[in-house]
């Protein structure tokens, strides 16, 4: 996985509340392989009307926020289903960087594992981050993740973001070879939890043990 | 010894951490790793590594998303769905996972039929990709949802990296009212600390009347979790618990039984356990709720009005109201019990249990419903016993369709779905827009309310269509 250490990018203003992972890609695209690419089910249902016609309702199709790799929301960004396909949407169509109020945790956790910042900043902080966006559009954001810094316009704003995720990030690490590494531990975990818990190993009835 | 007082949370943590390293995050070994038809994405990443399955015999598979409810005998009919439910089989079988199939008596809603085999225990850790996992929490387990990336993970090391959440303890204290139940806590408290409430936190479920819950009930309440924003929510096991699992097929037996009770009544939070937030609800001030918005937090006791933007100060609130209800298609300061529906789903991990069911068929029964709807048992054995006891006839007389077990119009994908701009009554535990069907507008409620609902062709209140019942 590609670290994440520092982005200025083109930001696109998102301002909706409670956007779940349900409206980021709607189920019925789930069926559909990564290899084919997610980026064109974003907010699909938001994004298009039933023919398949281009709604335009939200800036993501203004083309003054093209090539947005930063987008901006209000609370609750991503809560709801654990579907991974709301991240692969985000990464696919080329965001990078979400900031909001608050995020799902499992959603949180998803981007992490893809590369992709979660940015929790102050509410009325991301109510003046939206406004600024709209005021000037197309305007680029710097994202420090090692300073937990935003910079936009001309004012700087805080974000947090678990110290766990920061560290993950700004390595580019890969959570299966970390865990491979601990297999020792691993090994005499198991043995000594077999002895002290016996009843936590699923009994097979249907394999006869 | 120990001097510091624990709670349930902090001993589950405790008993599963692997490594701690600084900082905080854990590696928490899974006992159970539940899987079901989305998780091929993460099979194509344990291919793409060319890794083996770690411990193929923690994790069981079974087909519920997609599966057809109904003509189940038949092959399925659309290849895209067929494929899905069959790629589950093949994944799994390749790898030597035990696999529920469609056909599987023991087949059902992963949530509801994996707790019926006796593999949800006290103490355990188990994971699965899906955010309801919370629902395994009622029996005292530390369960929550992950996306592909960690299931792929869990595969191919049983184990996943975490860092310890914070705690809270709600308590629900008194006895609630006749006509009210889990679901009715569950979104007063949702409504209460909002969808994003408890984001970062655990949730212990404790007090008189969460005690009196049945085991569905607690499996409702703790399935409801992951709509406050809690990846994972539990009740400490009791007698509630151990009379439920006894006999199922995957528990222990006999003085194995008897043993792992002694070490799961060592569960329950200490005296003096500290919380980093606690919240207490008057059990006897819960009513009848459901739900006006698009987001589980936008509920309210049935004999409310539909809120008023106009009123809220706040922008960002107001405009999340103002969209809200341009969605639902109502108007400010309408009656809640006014809102005509056009159909009912009963059904989903959150209230497809037997006793949802009859808690559904206590209202119905001897009635019409005004409109048409859909039963969907939450398993294949709760279809089983609806039927034993009649409870498919009086959904059947009632004029709604009794199918087979599935997440069904909970989700849609399987091609039950609300039609565009219809308005449904359902028991489900999500009214984001477009989660029944593009267009499809939900209002989340208890299945009596749904029933109720049916009966009369607007939200109402199930109290007044269960006097002299019940
Ligand atoms: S019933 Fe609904 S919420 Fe439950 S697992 Fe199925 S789709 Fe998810």
């Amino acid at each position: 996985m590609n670290p994440f250490t520092t982005l200025a990018a083109r930001a696109c203003p998102l301002p909706l509340a409670n956007v779940d992972t349900d409206q980021l890609v709607p189920a019925r695209f789930l069926k559909r392989s990564r290899a084919t690419g997610y980026g064109g089910f974003l907010l699909h249902d938001l994004r298009f009307g039933a023919d398949g016609q281009a709604k335009s309702v939200l800036p993501l199709d203004d083309p003054r926020y093209k090539g947005a790799q930063i987008l901006v929301a209000r609370r609750n960004f991503g809560g709801g289903s654990s579907r991974e396909g709301a991240v692969y949407a985000l990464a696919d169509f080329g965001i990078r960087c979400i900031i909001a109020p608050s995020f799902g945790d499992i959603f949180s956790s998803n981007c992490v594992m893809n590369g992709l910042l979660p940015a929790r900043v102050k509410e009325s902080d991301a109510e003046a981050l939206l406004a600024h966006l709209e005021q000037f559009a197309g305007a680029a954001i710097n994202v420090d993740l090692e300073a937990q810094r935003i910079v936009c316009g001309n004012r700087v704003y805080d974000f947090s973001i678990d110290s766990f995720f920061k560290t993950k990030l700004l390595n580019g690490w890969d959570d299966v070879d970390v865990t491979l590494s601990f297999s020792e531990e691993m090994q005499a975990f198991q043995s000594r939890d077999a002895a002290e818990r016996p009843w936590a190993r699923p009994i097979r009835a249907d394999r006869g043990d | 010894m120990r001097s510091q007082p624990l709670s349930i949370i902090d001993k589950l943590w405790e008993s599963h951490v692997i490594v701690a390293r600084d900082g905080g995050d854990c590696l928490l070994f899974i006992d159970r790793h539940l899987l079901h038809e989305g998780s091929f994405h993460a099979f194509e990443q344990v291919r793409k590594r060319g890794r083996a399955i770690a411990r193929p015999d923690l994790s069981f598979a079974i087909a519920d998303h997609y599966v057809p409810t109904r003509a189940r005998a038949q092959p399925i009919a659309n290849p895209e769905i067929a494929r899905m439910v069959d790629l589950l089989a093949r994944n799994t079988g390749a790898h030597g996972i035990a696999h529920i199939g469609l056909n599987d008596p023991r087949q059902g809603i992963v949530h509801v039929a994996i707790p019926e085999q006796g593999l949800t225990l006290p103490g355990l850790t188990i994971v699965c990709g899906d955010s309801h996992t919370s629902t395994h929490g009622a029996f005292g387990a530390y369960a929550f949802g992950i996306g592909a990336s960690e299931v792929a993970h869990v595969l191919m090391t049983q184990a996943i990296w975490q860092k310890k959440p914070k705690c809270m303890r709600l308590r629900v204290e008194g006895a609630t009212m006749p006509g009210t139940a889990a679901k009715d806590i569950a979104l007063t408290f949702i409504s209460r600390v909002g969808a994003d409430g408890a984001q970062g936190h655990a949730i212990e479920y404790a007090g008189s009347a969460v005690r009196a819950l049945s085991m569905e009930g607690r499996m409702t309440l703790c399935n409801l979790s992951i709509e406050a924003g809690a990846r994972n929510g539990l009740v400490a096991p009791d007698q509630t618990t151990y009379d439920w699992l006894k006999g199922r097929p995957f528990a222990p037996k006999g003085e194995s039984f008897e043993r792992a009770v002694e070490a799961w009544d060592k569960l329950a939070s200490d005296p003096g356990a500290s919380f980093d937030r606690e919240i207490t609800l008057d059990g006897g001030e819960i009513v009848p709720t459901v739900t006006w918005g698009t987001s589980p937090e936008q509920a309210l006791p049935v004999d409310a009005t539909v809120p008023d933007p106009s009123t809220h100060a706040d922008p960002a609130r107001a405009a999340a109201i103002s969209d809200a209800i341009a969605y639902m298609g109502l108007t400010p300061g309408g009656k809640l019990s006014s809102i005509a529906i056009d159909r009912v789903f009963i059904g989903s991990c959150t209230n497809g249990r037997i006793e949802d069911l009859r808690a559904a068929a206590s209202v119905l029964a001897g009635r019409r419903a005004k409109v048409p709807g859909l039963v969907s048992p939450g398993s294949s054995s709760v279809k089983r016993q609806a039927e034993e006891e009649g409870l498919d006839r009086i959904f059947r007389e009632a004029g709604l369709e009794f199918a087979d077990s599935g997440c069904s119009m909970c989700v849609g994908i399987n091609g039950d779905l609300v039609p565009p701009g219809e308005r449904c009554a359902s028991t489900t535990n999500r009214n984001f827009k477009g989660r029944q069907g593009p267009g499809a507008r939900t209002h989340l409620m208890s299945p009596a309310m749904v029933a109720a609902a049916a009966v009369t062709g607007h939200l109402t209140d199930a109290r007044e269509l269960l006097e002299g019942r019940a």
